[in-house]
């Protein structure tokens, strides 16, 4: 589904992609672990569109997207969430997750109905928010929310765009430590039941290995690893790297 | 679903109201009053195109003089080139032809940046029409500007009536007629989702281009649409004064459209509306007060700065909730 092809990205002189070449299949949800640093979410920038990259390729269902605008690739279906919260601060937390449906369903030029005509919409809306357990809090402001609250909003935008392949740059950060698990339950089982292809930021080596069917390990720029968790955590550079042991 | 919601909303009634009782106001006010409150009206069209852009989409213009300009000199050349053609039905929506193309170029210049970027931009083109409508005097008149006529009106002929009997007959009635249909349309807009659309760019341009909004785009789109309601406004503003000139184009007056706006609230939809209204009042008592009349007006802004920064409106509304909240929750 997507490929990534010797991927390179410099901010001046500091290379941060260094050639990083990997794919993700249809369906396949894969974490994308490394240290502080490493280049994840940079990575992420460049699959969205944020940011262009200085050479490589990047293809997703067989289209080159190299260079194309972030507009397009969500067309295509690439969606993603932000590491560091990116929220309509001023509208409330349903508008916050309906204004993505509206895009989605390209609703966004009807300018004479209110958007609270759109009832269907609007319902989805809060069925998606309340899926992720937030629909209680749908006619809050988000600065009043709490960060894991915050990012659990955040993750249901991008969940919201109906894409075909996500990417979330680790959406349990500033989630309590209890709650983490049932956030990626619910993440996981939205994205499985989407039949959606599924790229993970994280950090929490537990989550990593019991949800995600692959592991790409990222270091300075490179795709340093590529497996099953279970052997990828094995590997001696990878604990070297990941959890500073040497054997 | 949506407008039976409206309907049954205490606001709806107030709006009626508001609506009902403008219709008996050339029973009740003198004519000279009668005609002040007309061209507030008009600058209240203008004020809601204006606020699109302010509220909606975070963008400061101070160059909407100019597209007001633009809907008031289509009346006028209309009149001067073709008279056969002076009927408020084929005027009005030459009015809004003329804005749109104007506005789709001064649009597609400006959106390129935002913030006090996009208000130069729209400040300095505004600037050049100001310029062109003073130096080709052998189109536009000149400085001298052009004389409004009476038009003719579904098919009447107003020739040899007296402009006050024009102004506080059937054209007040078309006048506020125009005015509520803004004013429905600019509350559709803003509530659709092409409002929350224009409101998600304003709050997080990054995300907004993250879910799929072409920003530019939408934001030319509400200029362009800010551009119409303005351009409006100068077409009815037109008749009401009888006269155009190329001051309207000019920087001073897209100050007084923001000082309009701030005085009443840009942060509440009605704000602008009753700041445009109570400006044109506060404008000429100052200017029949004082000589020094600049002095007072900028003396209320600083006071509004100061104590209201939220406008007559906002600050109405902020004391609403308050009083609303106190004796529920017993704490002031």
């Amino acid at each position: 589904m997507l490929k990534v092809r010797e991927l390179i990205k410099d901010f001046g002189k500091v290379r941060i992609i260094n050639s990083a070449t990997f794919e993700v299949n249809t369906d396949e949800i894969v974490s994308l672990v490394g240290p502080n640093g490493a280049g994840k979410t940079t990575l992420v920038n460049l699959i969205s569109g944020h940011i262009p990259p200085t050479t490589g390729r990047i293809e997703f269902l067989g289209h080159d997207i190299t260079f194309t605008s972030p507009y397009r690739r969500i067309k295509m279906g690439v969606a993603r969430n932000f590491q560091i919260t990116n929220l309509f601060a001023d509208s409330s937390v349903l508008d916050n997750v309906r204004i993505c449906l509206f895009s989605t369903y390209g609703k966004i030029k009807r300018c004479f109905l209110p958007a609270n005509y759109y009832g269907a919409i609007t319902q989805e809306a809060v069925n998606i928010l309340d899926m992720f357990g937030i629909s209680d809090k749908k006619d809050l402001l988000p600065p009043s929310l709490s960060e894991g609250d915050k990012k659990i909003l955040d993750t249901s935008m991008a969940f919201a765009l109906k894409s075909k392949f996500l990417l979330l740059d680790e959406p349990t950060s500033g989630v309590a430590t209890g709650d983490k698990f049932k956030v990626m339950d619910t993440i996981i089982s939205a994205v499985k039941k989407e039949k959606m292809a599924c790229m993970i930021i994280e950090h929490d080596m537990d989550i990593v290995a019991d949800y995600t069917d692959r592991v790409l390990v990222l270091t300075e720029g490179q795709i340093l690893a590529d497996g099953r968790p279970k052997e990828i955590m094995e590997q001696d550079d990878v604990k070297k790297i990941l959890f500073g042991v040497t054997s | 679903m949506g407008l039976k919601d409206f309907l049954l909303k205490p606001k709806f009634f107030v709006y009626l109201g508001i609506f009902i009782l403008l219709m008996f106001m050339p029973k009740v006010l003198p004519i000279y009053q009668l005609m002040l409150l007309e061209s507030g009206i008009t600058f209240a069209i203008m004020s809601l195109g204006f606020n699109l852009l302010l509220r909606y989409t975070g963008l400061l213009s101070f160059g909407h003089g100019a597209l007001f300009a633009v809907g008031a000199y289509s009346v006028g050349m209309m009149g001067e080139y073709f008279p056969e053609m002076y009927r408020i039905e084929i005027l009005i929506p030459v009015a809004l032809f003329a804005s749109f193309v104007v506005s789709t170029i001064f649009g597609f210049i400006c959106v390129r940046h935002t913030r006090v970027f996009f208000s130069i931009l729209a400040l300095a083109l505004s600037m050049v029409l100001f310029a062109l409508l003073v130096k080709l005097y052998n189109i536009t008149g000149g400085s001298d500007g052009i004389h409004i006529e009476l038009p003719m009106m579904f098919g009447k002929s107003y020739e040899g009536v007296k402009r006050f009997e024009f102004l506080s007959g059937a054209y007040y009635f078309v006048l506020i007629c125009v005015f509520a249909a803004s004013t429905i349309i600019m509350l559709g807009i803003v509530n659709s989702p092409f409002g929350k659309t224009l409101q998600s760019i304003r709050d997080n341009e990054v995300r907004a281009e993250m879910i799929g909004i072409r920003i530019r785009r939408y934001r030319l789109y509400a200029f362009i649409l800010s551009g119409l309601f303005t351009g409006l406004g100068g077409a009815m503003w037109s008749f009401v004064n009888g006269h155009v000139t190329p001051e309207i184009a000019e920087w001073v007056f897209s100050g007084e459209i923001v000082y309009m706006t701030l005085l009443g609230g840009f942060m509440v939809f009605e704000g602008p509306i009753i700041g445009a209204i109570l400006f044109t009042y506060l404008k000429l008592y100052a200017v029949s007060f004082t000589q020094y009349w600049m002095f007072l007006i900028g003396a209320t802004l600083i006071t509004l700065v100061l104590l209201l920064p939220e406008g007559i409106a906002g600050g109405f509304v902020k004391l609403v909730t308050k009083i609303r909240r106190t004796p529920s929750t017993g704490v002031a």
